[in-house]
């Protein structure tokens, strides 16, 4: 698992990423009531917005980490949202996307780096 | 942004002290929420008992040689006739008849008008009562006093076991009590719908107060988040985002609160405007809004007809826990306000159904003594 600075996380598997938000990031939301996942097929560059999750108080977007077509998207979440806050690392994925460049995520950080960088925060 | 250092209640310490996650709020470090979280804070209110810190908003004493009837020059709401122990929900009206404030006025006891004005508006409104009523009043404001709330089925008997009298009040009633050692003023009112309290008290005791009430097993904090999503499922507007200096009580649904005698005398700021609007000459009226498919709609979302033609905006909206469902209140044409209208809201470049509903979306559970 990779994350980035905005609290996304990927899960890599050939040329599929898996996209999520971190435990930090779901903690840090709140109860989550509604989540937008992607439509198939949509093209997301780096910085996109992937999916929106809302909590009682507010919509927060979540950023496509990777650049892709998104292949398949989580849409469970629509009749269990609070699956963003009990498994964020797992069964709260957004969308799967099928990377366009494999040298991109490179940059993003292993856990031990995204944990160092939670202590600066 | 401005560079004022945020302000403190007398309370910010136990705040922190219980987890709560502090933000800024009309110039004040609030508590949004606490370990518990949103949905989890207004459920317990609505079961039990809330307890909140809202000592944020603005406390003052209006005296003077005929308080009530010099704060009808700045109100539509009959203050000559309100009975001691009875307490006002009413508006600061400009000119042109807009909303400045929304307001509590009472009478706890024989010392002139209590006022409980907005945090966000408190300095512009008891200025603005001074320069109007120059001669007439005098305004102390009680920055030395703390304001609990606390609401739910429970609180009155989480409150009557401390202050006994609290049982007798009714909704909209108000008293000067002997409580935990020295005098409170305990209203029976709230903004979450729920039966409940409002207690002014001296900021010395506040904190022990605050203790003493969260000792109650059946008691527990709730921030500012579980607050909004309460009253917006009580269909209680909220000053600047369903209300400002543009909308006019008729528009805002808050038509009972230009009193029956105020109305007929046509002696209050912005007659000639709500007097029309009364007659039926109305462009737009809050009403409420329930999300049947889709994303809440937030503040700011336009309103669509059938013919997506844009027809209002939504000034609050989100997901009710109650309902499980998201709602929302918006101003749209008296043409379409009617309940059981289909509407659209668009949200993020989408369109979603919507229905008009009456509100509260939820039903009030005020203790009405009969």
């Amino acid at each position: 698992m990779l994350f980035t600075k905005d609290h996304e996380w990927i899960k890599v598997d050939g040329d599929v990423a898996t996209v999520g938000i971190t435990a930090y990031a779901a903690e840090q939301l709140g109860d989550v009531v509604f989540v937008e996942v992607p439509d198939l097929g949509k093209v997301l560059a780096v910085g996109d917005s992937l999916a929106v999750v809302e909590s009682v108080k507010a919509a927060s977007d979540v950023y496509a980490p990777v650049s892709g077509e998104v292949i398949e998207a989580n849409e469970a979440l629509a009749g269990a949202p609070e699956t963003v806050n009990d498994q964020p690392e797992g069964a709260g994925w957004f969308a799967r996307v099928r990377l366009a460049d494999k040298a991109q995520y490179e940059g993003l950080m292993d856990r031990a780096a995204y944990e160092a960088f939670l202590g600066t925060l | 942004m401005s560079d004022t250092p945020l302000k403190r209640t007398a309370l910010y310490d136990a705040h922190v002290a219980l987890g709560a996650r502090m933000v800024p709020f009309a110039g004040y470090e609030m508590p949004v929420q606490y370990k518990d979280g949103v949905l989890s804070e207004h459920r317990w209110t609505r079961d039990h008992a809330g307890l909140f810190d809202v000592s944020h908003m603005g406390q003052a004493r209006l005296r003077g040689v005929a308080p009530m009837a010099a704060f009808e020059e700045v109100t539509p709401g009959d203050f000559i006739g309100l009975k001691p122990g009875k307490l006002r929900y009413s508006l600061l009206l400009n000119h042109k008849g807009g909303i400045i404030d929304d307001l509590m006025g009472g009478r706890p006891d024989d010392d002139g008008l209590y006022l409980v004005v907005n945090a966000g508006c408190k300095d512009r409104d008891f200025k603005l009562i001074e320069n109007e009523l120059a001669g007439q009043v005098q305004i102390e404001r009680l920055n030395d006093h703390a304001l609990l709330a606390l609401q739910g089925p429970e609180a009155v008997a989480v409150l009557a076991a401390r202050v006994p009298a609290a049982r007798d009040l009714g909704f909209m009633e108000t008293a000067r009590l002997s409580a935990f050692g020295t005098d409170v003023i305990v209203s029976r009112s709230g903004y979450t719908g729920e039966d409940g309290f409002e207690i002014s008290l001296p900021n010395a005791i506040a904190a022990e107060v605050w203790a003493l009430l969260l000792g109650d097993e059946r008691v527990r904090p709730i921030g500012l988040g579980a607050r909004d999503s309460l009253r917006l499922e009580a269909g209680l507007p909220l000053y600047g985002h369903d209300a400002d200096e543009t909308v006019s009580p008729i528009e805002a649904g808050l038509t009972f609160a230009v009193s029956k005698r105020r109305r007929d005398a046509g002696d209050y700021p912005g007659y000639s405007r709500i007097k029309r609007e009364l007659d039926g000459d109305l462009s737009r009226v809050r009403v409420g809004l329930r999300v049947l498919e889709g994303a809440p709609a937030r503040e700011g979302a336009e309103i669509t007809d059938a013919s997506g033609a844009v027809v209002g905006k939504v000034t609050s909206g989100g997901f009710s826990p109650t309902l499980s469902t998201a709602i929302a209140m918006g101003f749209v044409p008296p043409a379409l306000a009617l309940v059981g209208t289909p509407l659209s809201v668009i949200v993020r470049g989408k369109s979603q159904p919507v229905q008009v509903v009456a509100m509260p979306f939820v039903p009030h559970r005020y203790f009405r003594k009969s």
